[in-house]
């Protein structure tokens, strides 16, 4: 169980890093895409199987195509041009910064008292029960997610819609 | 070290690689997927929370986290379409580029 959990861990950090210190932007997009695939491995983990499907639909279908366009509709010029490190000095902040960050939360971690909690069994919540907790307390959220979702995507075509000033009338 | 903390431990570190990516690079699409993976860090302590939770069976943390995903998916959208509008006015995707609001 825990060494599934470590190996999971391995290959997200491990992807996860390596997409961000890449050269290459089509690199980075699919080392991502390797990282979300972790990440919905840590769900199925987990037992959050619905989730897991849903990060795998969401992420690793949808957002890496969309980041893949982003990546083709505003490369320039060359086709392998590396993106380049700007400077050493923002590289180094960046690392103590997120140092700093990453050496307090892990102390605040190891020093919460979590280990009473009893290692219950694996929760089952099945696809059943979410569709009724969808639709029955959560329906509200629901509804507002799927405006928000219609909102954003329009004013996504909006925004990057090319705009013609001879086709107006 | 129990689990949870492992899995703590696993999303704080996946968290501050995406701030490694959000601070140091400055091509806007890594910027914003370096924000994408702090997100995905969240997504991963509300579901070890939920995990090793005392209620389980309520599955608040895996309603918590559909919804996180898809506010997710509408601001990669929003986002990547912002950088597609930056890149048509400037010609360029780097960060400092952008420095002034009316393109």
């Amino acid at each position: 169980m825990i060494i599934a959990l470590i190996i999971i861990a391995l290959l997200i950090l491990g992807a996860a890093s390596a997409a961000m210190l890449s050269r290459n932007l089509i690199h980075s997009a699919l080392l991502l895409v390797g990282a979300w695939a972790g990440i919905a491995a840590f769900y199925l983990w987990a037992g959050a199987e619905f989730v897991a499907f849903a990060q795998g639909l969401v992420y690793v279908g949808a957002v890496s195509m969309v980041v893949l366009f982003a990546v083709l509709l505003t490369r320039q010029g060359a086709t392998r041009a590396p993106v380049e490190y700007d400077s050493i000095k923002r590289a180094v902040f960046a690392f103590i910064v997120a140092g700093g960050v990453a050496g307090i939360l892990i102390g605040a971690i190891m020093g919460s008292p979590l280990e009473g909690r009893l290692p219950s069994p694996t929760p089952s919540v099945s696809v059943l029960q979410l569709g009724l907790l969808l639709m029955g307390p959560y329906a509200p959220a629901l509804l507002i997610v799927g405006v928000l979702l219609t909102v954003a995507l329009l004013g996504a075509i909006v925004i990057a819609a090319v705009d013609k000033p001879e086709d107006a009338p | 070290m129990s689990a949870l903390q492992l899995c703590l431990i696993v999303s704080s570190l996946l968290f501050c690689v995406g701030l490694i990516g959000a601070l140091a690079r400055s091509n806007t699409i890594l910027v914003l997927l370096g924000i994408e993976l702090m997100l995905n860090a969240a997504n991963l302590n509300f579901i070890a929370f939920w995990r090793y939770g005392p209620h389980p069976a309520a599955g608040t943390g895996m309603m918590f986290v559909l919804f996180s995903i898809a506010v997710a998916a509408a601001e990669a959208a929003v986002g990547l379409a912002l950088i597609i509008a930056v890149h048509r006015h400037r010609q360029s995707v780097r960060l400092q580029e952008a420095n002034s609001l009316k393109g």
